[in-house]
């Protein structure tokens, strides 16, 4: 009671805020001028100079990932991954279009770097989208999206993922929305308790190529899974998870999935699951084995958490969990050791559904009082946490246990500093809180909020991240900067851990329909198929005829022999909604049907050279049947011209045209 | 007049002593290493080549830098002005130049061997003027590059002289050319020659032939 009067306060102390807030527009930059001298020092990257850090932010519903450098914050490259991105041609060309199957969106909330012994190795970058149950695999040589899969079987809403074991072997996704199973089962939401599961699912990666399969599930009660964090040391071979609506209630969830003042947080023994798969113990759902934790006793263990806790972040000793209130102003904080002895002494205080609950006063170590809306926790190299506070809109620092019996008797006493950020912050990043040896230098506050901290740019407005200087005893907020909708989760690199490529070496391009040399440049003819492959290069496509009639299969392959860093040759033609880029040394395919007879430029759209905008070709469509051309190698031959009507106009082939590819837009009338 | 054409023919009928056979040995060895360094170096610098484009020449290839990357982009931009790829198979004299210097490898032995002032002085020669040749083909060769430019190239750009040894800018580029290591070892090459002939000068001629 004492919590829910607390939470009372809280809101109310919201409500007031945002009303000072709105009410004066009052901009809060806090620094004298010998603040702001010390602070440009601490972030200015010259010009000419480079970013210490690399800053991954997840995209949110815009489907992709962001890289910032730090300190400057500035935003360096949009990495595509679940929606088209006209920039750099993702969406467009065969194996792009391949890869994001019939959806052009997603919804990115946590990027994870992958492992080796609970360490980045500057390998992959694995995202997830919550919107439709997938994960996809971004490969930090090129800084490109290799693999999208899903959605997955069996799995609604993969809110907490993607998060890996200490060395990839898995990554683990749980569902925040339960469904009937399988799915295309309907059941009335009257039915929840009864006929909707929730599921963990662990998708195993290949060490060598980092290749995502579904290796097993385990079939949840009907909550919300929220975040998780993956164990090392003590907790190695463990996941955690937060979840809140443990009142299974299917509607109005803002009230009646807040009802109690506790939820239940999974403790997912994954090896042990692992091991049971192994042993035969799972059923098959959907081609997947899944695993029942009523009947395999041992993979899943309960605890009770304060109160519809978010973020569930294991500290880089491995020993202890936080878990952030959410409704309640504190900072769970479990013990991995006494979760291990209550397990083997099988100390539990009831069970769900068969899954055991662990005795809670036997697993917290204690509730820190953080402040109000505590979601995110990430931790430093010097024992202290950081957890980011969404009602307060601020950070608070405290100490990691061991503490003193004073400690306990009073936890306000390990709270060291708390830090307005700007304003009510979501996840916040620091670099290599989640392996074992953090970076403690910055901090990430992923704000969701940016109202008035920025010029104004009407209703639509972006996100804001504040740089803060956690080095010192007392946290500084030194650099702010603004993101396209939205940021949820971050990781950040050591720049200097990898080191990309920055052209596709020709030898290493095994495309067949690769051409190197400009009278290499070809057009044939099969059947109705016609087929190019057409080199670019400063300044000019071979060839640059391509003859096609109405009804054709147009299959066109660009190869950009260039070997020079940022030598970007695009492929635009005119009102076929297509548009590829093509990297030095990449080959790419787009195909379609011609549809609509003509004369269509195509033309270099990255702008690349002098004579760039000379870079520039024509797609002669003519009426279906009007001439057999002749292979094409860049020679002009003469124009047949034909008097057929017009032709509708034209899409991208497609399989599914309504989803897959954009329908033209129709002239207003 | 007379007695000059004797102390001529005199000087070149001299003995080699064992210091300046020695000698011999070490330029054979020299030249030998030559073929090892690069002889000359071409860097272009423009604004947004910052890193630099470079193009080696060694007596036997030419190489781009950064894997041969370079020579293609310096191509690449003079397409441009219409000037004709840059390839080792227009440079005949690579064919030459290491056949040259094994000849010289195997005259400084010989000289060595017949220990006479004659074959030095002979060497000398050669040397000097294939290491002339040498210099004014490649002047040649960068004349024609930069005076037979396409006229239907998109660009049309004066004729121009492309700098043999020194830097000069030519529109966005700043271009410099110097010699290498390979160079350097001719030229010392020939300075170990002059040191023979220099420490056999006084060298008695035996006795039946003064």
């Amino acid at each position: 009671m004492k919590v829910l009067r607390t939470s009372v306060i809280g809101l109310a102390c919201t409500v007031a805020l945002s009303l000072v807030l709105s009410g004066c527009g009052k901009k809060d930059s806090g620094t004298s001028a010998g603040d702001r001298a010390s602070n440009a020092e601490a972030t200015y990257v010259a010009p000419g100079e480079k970013d210490e850090y690399y800053l991954f932010y997840s995209g949110g519903h815009s489907g992709q990932v962001f890289v910032a450098g730090l300190p400057s914050l500035r935003h360096i490259v949009t990495i595509p991954v679940f929606a088209p991105y006209p920039g750099t041609g993702y969406g467009f060309d065969v194996e792009s279009k391949q890869l994001l199957g019939n959806y052009t969106w997603g919804d990115v909330h946590h990027p994870a770097l992958s492992q080796t012994d609970s360490m980045y190795d500057g390998r992959w970058l694995f995202v997830n989208d919550n919107a439709n149950n997938r994960v996809a695999r971004i490969d930090l040589h090129d800084f490109k999206t290799k693999q999208i899969i899903g959605p997955l079987p069996n799995s609604s809403g993969s809110h907490a993922s993607s998060f890996v074991t200490e060395n990839t072997e898995y990554l683990f996704v749980s569902t925040r929305f339960s469904t009937p199973l399988p799915k295309g089962t309907v059941s009335e939401l009257e039915n929840y308790e009864k006929d909707y599961k929730g599921m963990v699912t662990a998708l195993k990666v290949d060490p060598q190529s980092g290749e995502m399969s579904v290796g097993f599930q385990i079939l949840m009660p009907p909550f919300n899974f929220d975040l998780a964090s993956t164990g090392k040391g003590p907790s190695s071979g463990y996941v955690f998870f937060t979840s809140y609506n443990t009142e299974m209630a299917h509607e109005t969830l803002e009230v009646n999935a807040s009802q109690l003042d506790r939820d239940l947080g999974a403790i997912v023994n994954w090896k042990a699951a692992a091991a049971a798969v192994a042993d035969g113990k799972g059923t098959k759902m959907e081609g997947v084995t899944v695993l029942d934790p009523a009947t395999v006793p041992g993979i899943v263990h309960f605890v009770a958490i304060a109160k519809s806790p978010h973020g569930m972040d294991v500290d880089p000793t491995g020993k202890w969990v936080t878990a952030g209130g959410k409704l309640q102003p504190t900072a769970t904080v479990l013990n991995v050791e006494k979760i291990l002895t209550a397990i083997e002494q099988k100390d539990y205080e009831g069970d769900f559904r068969g899954i055991p609950i662990l005795t809670h006063d036997k697993v917290v170590e204690g509730e820190v009082p953080v402040g109000l809306g505590p979601l995110h926790t990430q931790y430093d190299d010097k024992g202290n946490a950081y957890t980011s506070l969404f009602i307060d809109s601020a950070v608070t620092k405290w100490k990691l246990p061991p503490w003193t019996d004073a400690e306990k008797q009073d936890l306000t006493s390990v709270v060291k500093d708390k830090i307005t950020v700007h304003y009510s912050i979501g996840h916040l990043a620091i670099s290599g809180s989640d392996t074992k040896k953090p970076d403690g230098k910055w901090l990430v506050a992923l704000n969701k909020l940016s109202k008035g901290r920025h010029i104004n740019v009407g209703p639509s407005q972006p996100e804001s991240s504040q740089l803060i200087d956690i080095s010192g005893e007392k946290m500084k907020l030194v650099a702010e900067a603004y993101t396209e909708p939205e940021p949820h989760f971050a990781q950040i690199l050591k720049a200097d851990q990898i080191d990309p490529i920055e052209v596709y070496p020709q030898a290493e391009n095994k495309n067949p329909n690769a051409v190197w040399e400009l009278e290499d440049g070809i057009v044939t003819r099969t059947g109705t198929t016609v087929e190019a492959k057409v080199v670019a290069i400063r300044s000019r496509f071979s060839p640059d005829k391509i003859e096609a009639n109405v009804g054709d299969t147009v299959r066109i392959h660009v190869t950009n022999i260039e070997q020079t860093a940022d030598m970007i040759h695009g492929f635009g033609i005119n009102e076929h909604n297509i548009n590829i880029v093509v990297d030095p040394g990449e080959t790419k395919t787009i195909e379609f049907v011609a549809k609509k007879k003509g004369v269509f430029p195509f033309y270099c759209t990255n702008f690349c050279s002098a004579l760039h905008q000379e870079m520039q070709g024509y797609m002669i469509v003519r009426e279906s049947g009007a001439v057999e051309p002749t292979p094409e190698t860049g020679t002009p031959a003469p124009t047949v011209k034909t008097d057929a009507v017009d032709g509708i106009p034209a899409v991208p082939a497609t399989e599914n045209p309504d989803v897959d590819a954009p329908a033209p837009v129709e002239p207003n009338k | 007049m007379k007695r000059f054409l004797r102390a001529e023919y005199v000087f070149l009928q001299k003995p080699l002593n064992v210091g300046s056979r020695l000698l011999l040995l070490l330029s054979a060895v020299i030249v030998g290493g030559s073929l090892y360094f690069p002889l000359w170096k071409v860097h272009l610098e423009a604004p947004q080549y910052q890193e630099g484009l470079e193009m080696t020449i060694y007596a036997y290839k030419l190489e781009g830098g950064n894997g041969g990357q370079d020579l293609k982009e310096i191509n690449m931009l003079n397409h441009y002005i219409g000037m004709k790829p840059i390839s080792a198979a227009d440079f005949t004299e690579m064919q030459v130049i290491p056949f040259m210097l094994g000849l010289f490898i195997l005259l400084a032995l010989r000289a060595a061997v017949f220990g006479r002032m004659g074959p030095v002085v002979d060497l000398f020669v050669l040397a000097a003027y294939f290491g002339m040749f040498s210099i004014g083909a490649f002047y040649f060769r960068l004349y024609t590059y930069g005076h037979n430019l396409d006229p239907h190239a998109p660009m049309n750009v004066e004729p121009f002289m492309p700098v043999v040894f020194g830097t000069q800018q030519i529109a966005n580029f700043t271009q410099s050319s110097y010699p290498q290591m390979g160079s350097y070892f001719l030229c010392i090459f020939m300075l170990v020659l002059l040191l023979a002939i220099w420490f056999s000068r006084k060298e008695q001629l035996p006795s039946s032939l003064s």
